[in-house]
Parts: C-alpha cells; sequence; structure tokens
C-alpha cells in the first residue's frame, strides 16, 4: 500500500515534469511563429526572410541581453551600480556596431552557459575560456583576449610551482577553467566558492593553501591582499571568447564581424588597456 | 525524448563518476542537518527553560536578557549571512573546517526557533497543571520536569518536525562558504554539462524523498505518543 502511494507521487511528479517541457517547447515555438508573421507584415516583398525569423527573433526586438558574473575585475565587476570591465565594454561596443541596446544581467558563473542555452540571455562576456566541453553546449566567437589561469599563494608559501599542489587545500570558483583543471591535481582537496574573492579571502585566512584562478582577476585580488603573491609559471594558458546558443550563426556571424572590426581599429586593445594597462 | 534523457542522465551522472558530486553532498547535508538539530535542540531546550522561568517566577532576569538578544539577532537575520559571517568573521583566523563551521552556525540558528517552540508548548499547558504539581510539594524544577515537560513535548513534536523539515531544507545555502552539500553538489555537475534539468531535479527529489521518509518517522512517533496517553 504505501508502496503503490510513493509509486503515484513519484509518477505524478514525473508527469509534471514532462509536461512542463512539453509547455515551454511549445510556447517557444509560437513565439517564434509570432516574429515571423510580424516580420513578415513589416518586409512584405521579402519573403525569403521569413524561414530566418525563428533566429533573429533576439535580435529583431533592438535589445542584446548579456550575461555575465560580475565578480571578476577588471573583466567584469560592479562600480557605481553598474557593470563595468572589459567584457562589459567590448559588449556595448558589438551591440554600438550592431545598432543595438545593450542589457547586463549578473548571475552566478556555472549558471550562464545554462542561461544561455535556454535563451533567456542572446550571449555572454564573462571572461570565459573556450573550451571542449563548453563547445558541445554553445558557440563561441572569435577570441578577444588571451589569458591564464593561475596560481595564487600566501608569501612564504612553500608552494613554488604548479606541481606543489599535489595533496594541497585548493579554492577555485565554481564552474570556472580553473576549477575544472584543478580537477587533475593529484589528491588535490578542491574547495569550490561562489566567488573568485570568496576563495581569495580563504586563501588569506589560511583555510587554503592555494588559489586557481584567471590572471587578470588575480592580479587585482593580491594587490588588494597584502601578504599574497602569485606564483610566475601559470597553470595552464587559454583564450576567451563569447558564447551565444547553439545553433543562433546569424547573431555569431554579426558579432564576428563586429570583433573584427574593432580589433582591426584598435578600439579593442583600447578598452583592454583602459582596464590593465593603465592601472 | 527517452533517448535523450537516457543520455542526459548519462552525461550527468555516468561519465567523470559524477554522481560522487551528489552522494558526497548528501553525506555532509545528512551530517551538517544532523548535529545542528542536536544543537539546536540542546539550545532551544535551555533557552525556551530560561524564558518560561523567568515569565513565572521573575527570577534569571540577566540570563533571561541574554536569550532575548540571541533570539532577536538570529531569528533577525538570514540565516546564510550568519554562516558567512560565522565562516569569514568569526572563524576568520582559525579554521575548525567547513562542515563544522556549518554545523555552528545552523545549530545556533535552530536553536532559536526552536527555544520558541518550546515556549510556547510550555505556556501551552494550562496553569492548573502547574499548580497541581506545586500542592503535590514538587518544587519548580520537578513540577517542570515531570508534569509539564511531557506533556508540552507532546504539543510541539509537529511544529518541532516542522522547523527541522525547514533546516534540512536551509542548508542547502552551505555552498557559500565552498562547502560541498547536496545543492553544491548539483552546481557543480550543471557547471560540468552545462545543463540544469537533471542535477536540480535530481537534487530536488533527493530532498524530497528525505522529507518524505522523516515525515513518516514523526508520524510513527506522534502515533506513539499519543497511545501512552491512555
Amino acid at each position: 500500500m504505501k508502496k503503490n502511494k510513493i509509486a503515484v507521487a513519484v509518477a505524478l511528479c514525473m508527469a509534471a515534469v514532462l509536461t512542463a517541457c512539453g509547455g515551454t517547447a511549445k510556447t517557444e515555438t509560437t513565439k517564434a511563429a509570432g516574429a515571423e508573421t510580424t516580420k513578415a507584415g513589416a518586409e512584405t516583398t521579402v519573403a525569403a526572410e521569413t524561414t530566418k525569423a525563428g533566429a533573429e527573433s533576439s535580435a529583431a526586438g533592438g535589445k542584446l541581453v548579456m550575461v555575465t558574473n560580475a565578480e571578476f575585475p577588471p573583466y567584469e565587476y560592479h562600480d557605481n551600480n553598474d557593470i563595468v570591465g572589459i567584457d562589459a565594454d567590448i559588449a556595448k561596443a558589438i551591440a554600438d556596431k550592431m545598432g543595438m541596446e545593450l542589457e547586463i544581467q549578473d548571475m552566478a558563473f556555472d549558471s550562464l552557459i545554462p542561461a544561455v542555452q535556454s535563451g533567456k540571455a542572446d550571449f555572454t562576456a564573462a571572461g570565459m575560456t573556450v573550451n571542449e566541453d563548453r563547445k558541445k553546449n554553445v558557440d563561441f566567437t572569435d577570441t578577444y583576449a588571451q589569458a591564464a589561469q593561475v596560481i595564487i599563494v600566501k608569501d612564504g608559501s612553500e608552494i613554488k610551482a604548479p606541481a606543489d599542489l599535489d595533496g594541497k587545500k585548493i579554492g577555485v570558483q565554481t564552474g570556472t577553467t580553473g576549477d575544472i583543471y584543478a580537477g587533475d591535481i593529484k589528491d588535490g582537496n578542491i574547495q569550490r566558492f561562489n566567488k573568485g574573492m570568496e576563495a581569495v579571502m580563504a586563501l588569506s585566512q589560511g583555510k587554503v593553501d592555494a588559489v586557481v584562478i584567471d590572471r587578470e582577476p588575480a592580479k587585482v585580488f593580491v594587490k588588494e591582499n597584502a601578504g599574497l603573491k602569485i606564483l610566475d609559471e601559470a597553470f595552464t594558458e587559454e583564450e576567451y571568447a563569447i558564447a551565444v546558443k547553439k545553433g543562433n550563426t546569424e547573431l555569431l556571424e554579426k558579432m564576428n564581424a563586429a570583433i573584427k572590426e574593432l580589433k582591426d581599429s584598435g578600439e579593442l586593445q583600447k578598452i583592454v588597456d583602459k582596464y590593465i594597462t593603465a592601472k | 525524448m527517452w533517448e535523450k534523457l537516457r543520455d542526459d542522465f548519462y552525461q550527468n551522472f555516468i561519465v567523470d563518476n559524477r554522481w560522487k558530486y551528489i552522494a558526497d553532498g548528501l553525506q555532509n547535508t545528512l551530517k551538517i542537518t544532523f548535529f545542528a538539530v542536536l544543537i539546536g535542540i540542546v539550545l532551544g531546550f535551555l533557552v525556551a527553560v530560561i524564558r518560561s522561568t523567568y515569565e513565572n517566577t521573575h527570577k534569571l532576569k540577566v540570563l533571561n536578557w541574554i536569550c532575548g538578544v540571541y533570539l532577536t539577532v538570529i531569528r533577525g537575520t538570514p540565516v546564510v549571512v550568519q554562516l558567512m559571517i560565522m565562516y569569514f568573521v568569526i572563524f576568520s583566523f582559525h579554521d575548525p573546517g567547513q562542515v563544522f563551521t556549518a554545523v555552528v552556525a545552523f545549530g545556533i540558528n535552530s536553536g532559536a526557533y526552536v527555544a520558541e517552540i518550546f515556549r510556547s508548548g510550555i505556556s501551552s499547558i494550562e496553569k492548573g497543571q502547574f499548580e497541581a504539581g506545586r500542592s503535590l510539594g514538587f518544587n519548580y524544577a520537578q513540577t517542570m520536569w515531570f508534569i509539564i515537560m511531557p506533556q508540552a513535548f507532546k504539543n510541539v513534536v509537529p511544529t518541532l518536525a516542522n522547523e527541522f523539515i525547514v533546516l534540512l531544507k536551509e542548508t542547502s545555502v552551505a555552498g557559500y562558504i565552498g562547502l560541498q552539500d547536496l545543492t553544491k553538489g548539483g552546481d557543480i555537475i550543471k557547471s560540468r554539462t552545462y545543463s540544469a534539468f537533471m542535477p536540480l531535479i535530481a537534487v530536488a527529489v533527493i530532498y524530497l524523498v528525505m522529507v518524505m521518509m522523516f515525515s513518516q518517522l514523526v508520524k510513527v512517533l506522534e502515533r506513539r505518543l499519543q497511545r501512552s496517553e491512555h
């Protein structure tokens, strides 16, 4: 009898979940269809365009929604109630080139790709490293920055090189490449924080032995916390890119074109200099 | 449809032994909840006794004042803030381990709520019971222990069980101090596979099953307590 009850409960849960799935799928198609018809109404002469309308529906609104994790200076951080930084400025420049308005939303780093995948945002620019696993889930634009994962330790630490990390307590930010690569450390005890700054705080309080994080934010953190230093030898070298929903080639091509223009005109370098070299 | 679900399941739980994030997380969640409940009961009981003693006899004035401050501060601030204060401020120079920190933070938090539950249980017993105890020659402490408490406990079992269910679910914020609990385990999988569906549903179902089992236990306990009434 009791077993029956549990079975029924589980079945109900499953049914609810499944109908929920079906529901969203349906609304998505109707939304796309709606966009198509308005598009068709606006451009009565261009009949061939209508097939593309589905992909363009996000772009047609005139607003680009970007998600990022604004705890990652100098790429993105909060300043006077605004989210600023290299990524934010580049995104702004790209949106300007595309003639669209940019809206930036802040969320946890590990939620960024799901947000783009589910269409809640058009793209994410978050100092995100291009890697194979991520490529399976989103499409990346051309890279716009070189980066590296570095190791932060306390002054006088016995950790002198990446090889010394074996068996140590290592602080990382959940879902970052530092987190993923730190998993390869032998007998490493990985502690995952929601924010890079919290991992660094745990390091200065002696709760972890080292923090693995991206180079530029690491420099900012070390500057703001006395008694910490970055090891000369980097943990890994990597490249940053913007990610869009898989299959949204329209937006991807437009962004790539904009990035290329920004690179060629030297504007991209100017933005980077403004935040990194100038400081 | 089924194939996609199966593939998702495989990606999220089987590849790289990802289910271990959930299993390890579940262990931590259970550990934290169990010990926090113990601390909560002890702390809550003490505070409730002090508070109701003061109400009845106007003794223990200073202790009552301290308990009042404790209740105000703990119930007036979110548990996630308390947890971070415990980790980053109070234990800032010494690391007793994240699980220990969480147990202390959640235990102290739960104690405040349990205290009020116990106190309401004590005041729910009519004054006549107390007077009867005293007139039989019991002193204050004996009356409390042998007459008031057993009845009060029976009255508060449902609310107390509710508090523990809340506590179990509240531990889901333990990830804020880098501790890998059940929710964080799901988060880590999500950050590896970039799919939110499987890990979140799995975490939700595990919480649900735990709460359902616990509710069942409480039902049995309530039934047994009722039987002893005759």
